[in-house]
């Protein structure tokens, strides 16, 4: 994995470290929530109740550090899959929403229901540091990107920057904030408090390296088990964002989770954007020279 | 409160069957309607500042360029949307900081893949040359010493408030266009065009409204070439775009679109017509088109804003990048357990 060059550290280089969230394992406890809250200190997000199943904190932001996911599935029911008692089943759970308007989770049958733990993507090529106008976003000697906060000045442009939608401003506040991967921890030799704190091990942290070997091996046990939609997501580098240091094993398709499924460091394009500044440069003296130079003087 | 949640559950539930999503891709899947990417923290300064830039970046090569063709009346008047589009570039920006203060930390570094930053020293660079250039070209002559520094320094300002404001008055073009933000990033071909034609319209409009009609002549036609430039890259720009056009006839961008074009239109037919003659025409027709730029200014940055909004079009181009075999994405399936094994996981790339 050598896709991630930490030149400047030299011999304080530190092996590339991260997240391997396996939602098949994810119970949506959200103690990885509250143990990054209380760990980093993040202020309270009372964001209100959402009647999106059991997600009241909506998204990742700059008080929300990790977030989970829950999402509400009606079961596949193939044409030749599951017998005719089980479309029988979901109907009447259809007739029961209808008639009583109450939901029966656990009912269980006809339905599916998926959690994941989103979290900065800690991303190989990082649209956020890029742009970064002040350096306040740098990479650090273990591979994870964090925002110094002694030197961010809430320029904003961090925020539309990040395909995921990790960074916000925090109000109040001014600055940018996010993930640090838990900086201070890793300094120490700890693992991050919300892979401490999860209780099913659906956050495993660890070095990259051998995350993604753990993980290949768990999609390949989920694909034997008929789990079709499960797939690896971000654990590959060659994707748009060079693979990330926070990848996912999900069990459907990444946008059903609010996760982008083609996300892309726009750095890769900045050479186009500068070559269309020149050109509209040259367009705007050539419109000035001809209209003063050319033509009367008057 | 409860009650209306299941009831919001179950409608979900109801309109998504898994099946059917499959089949029309136009609708993209999404978590809860939610967006995908965040919407900018960007105030009202900042498509301020962009048409400001615009014109001030404009406005110092106008009038260095009048200077040497000797048309010194001319060339005060546009010294003046110089100083006045640079003076409050940063006023501007400064403001829209979550920590003002800070603002001298946009120069710690210099670095080409953010535009902000090169666009913090090129506004510097143009402030400078601009604020010296133009308040020598002001002021009236005086015998003090700081007046005479100010002429010395103003030789050279004026050549380097000229050039750089061609920077100036475009990379903001290039600031937008290097985000998620799907309608800005599509648009990294056109955006820095179509704001140098807004920046030459304000700048020859400001200066036509301001200059007795005998002497705005190359005003006049930096004007209305912007003007043309700009009618005619906004369709170009929607064009190339696509589907991902589709917020910029919509709401606030929609709006302030239609309303860019009817006053650059009529702007430009004033300044054309009668321009020449009269100087309420020239103050009239002037005013139009700037309000045009202006507007055409929000249009782009409220439909970034409603783009970055909606799920969909973050969403369905990348699905359509995928489908067309442009790009793997982000995901890698097995695609059957025991023959990917034994293909050595076709899936995983540069995992191993």
């Amino acid at each position: 994995m050598s896709e991630l060059e930490v030149r400047t550290y030299g011999g304080e280089a530190r092996p590339r470290v991260g997240f391997f969230t396996d939602t098949s394992l994810c119970i949506g406890c959200k103690a990885c929530e509250v143990a990054c809250k209380e760990w980093n200190r993040v202020p309270e997000s009372p964001q209100g109740f959402t009647g999106n199943s059991y997600d009241n904190s909506i998204d990742l932001g700059a008080n929300r550090w990790r977030h989970v996911a829950f999402v509400e599935q009606r079961k596949e029911l193939g044409v030749d899959g599951v017998a005719a008692g089980g479309l029988v089943e979901a109907a009447s759970l259809e007739s029961l929403v209808t008639d009583t308007g109450l939901q029966t989770y656990q009912d269980g049958e006809g339905l599916r229901w998926l959690m994941a733990s989103d979290v900065c993507k800690h991303c190989t090529h990082a649209a956020c540091l890029e742009v970064c106008p002040t350096g306040a976003l740098f990479r650090t000697e273990f591979g994870t990107v964090v925002v110094q906060e002694d030197v961010c000045n809430g320029c904003g442009y961090c925020i539309p920057a990040c395909p995921f939608g990790v960074l916000d401003q925090r109000e109040g506040d001014g600055r940018a904030w996010k993930c640090t991967l838990c900086y201070d921890r890793l300094k120490d030799d700890k693992e991050p408090a919300c892979a401490q704190a999860c209780p099913t091990d659906s956050i495993q942290f660890g070095e990259l390296e051998e995350l993604r070997g753990r993980a290949d091996r768990r999609l390949e046990q989920l694909a034997e088990a008929g789990l079709e939609g499960a797939q690896l997501y971000l654990a590959d580098s060659s994707d748009g964002v060079g693979g990330a240091g926070a990848f996912f094993l999900l069990l459907d398709d990444p946008e059903v989770y609010g996760l982008p499924p083609d996300p892309v460091d726009t750095t890769r394009d900045v050479g186009e954007s500068w070559a269309a500044v020149g050109v509209a440069a040259a367009g705007l003296a050539a419109a000035l020279i001809g209209s003063v130079l050319l033509g009367g003087r008057r | 409160m409860t009650a209306a949640g299941s009831a919001n559950g179950h409608a979900r539930l109801g309109s998504f069957p898994a099946a059917v999503e499959r089949e029309a891709p136009r609708e993209a899947r999404s978590y809860h309607g939610q967006p995908v990417i965040k919407e900018p923290i960007w105030h009202p300064e900042i498509p301020w500042y962009f048409f400001a830039g615009g014109l001030g970046g404009a406005s110092a090569g106008l009038a260095w360029l009048a200077e040497l063709r000797g048309n010194e009346v001319l060339a005060r008047r546009a010294w003046i949307g110089a100083l006045v589009g640079t003076g409050m570039s940063p006023v501007l920006l400064i403001s829209d900081l979550g920590r003002p203060a800070r603002f001298l930390y946009m120069l710690r570094m210099f670095k080409v893949t953010s535009p902000m930053s090169v666009g913090s020293w090129v506004l510097a660079v143009s402030g400078g040359a601009a604020s010296a250039a133009g308040l020598d070209a002001l002021l009236p002559p005086a015998r003090r010493r700081w007046r005479r520094l100010l002429r010395v320094a103003a030789i050279p300002a004026r050549p380097a408030a000229a050039a750089a404001g061609l920077p100036l008055a475009t990379y903001t073009g290039a600031l937008i266009a290097q985000t998620a933000v799907p309608v800005w990033h599509e648009a990294r071909r056109e955006l820095p065009a179509l704001f140098a034609a807004g920046a030459a319209a304000s700048a020859g409009a400001l200066a036509s409204a301001l200059t007795p009609v005998a002497h705005a002549g190359p005003a006049r036609r930096l004007a209305l070439v912007g003007c043309v430039a700009e009618l005619a890259i906004v369709p170009l720009m929607e064009h190339r775009l696509g589907e991902l056009g589709e917020p910029y006839h919509r709401e606030a961008a929609g709006a302030y679109g239609r309303l860019a074009r009817g006053l650059t239109v009529a702007g430009s037919l004033l300044l054309a017509a009668r321009a020449e003659r009269s100087r309420a025409a020239a103050a009239a027709g002037g005013a139009l088109v700037l309000a045009g730029a202006a507007c055409e200014r929000w249009s782009v940055f409220k439909a970034g804003f409603q783009s970055a909004r909606d799920p969909r079009y973050t969403v369905a181009p990348q699905r359509r990048r995928i489908a067309g075999g442009r790009t793997r994405g982000a995901s890698r399936r097995v695609v059957a357990a025991g023959a990917a094994r034994a293909a050595g996981l076709a899936g995983r790339g540069g995992a191993s």
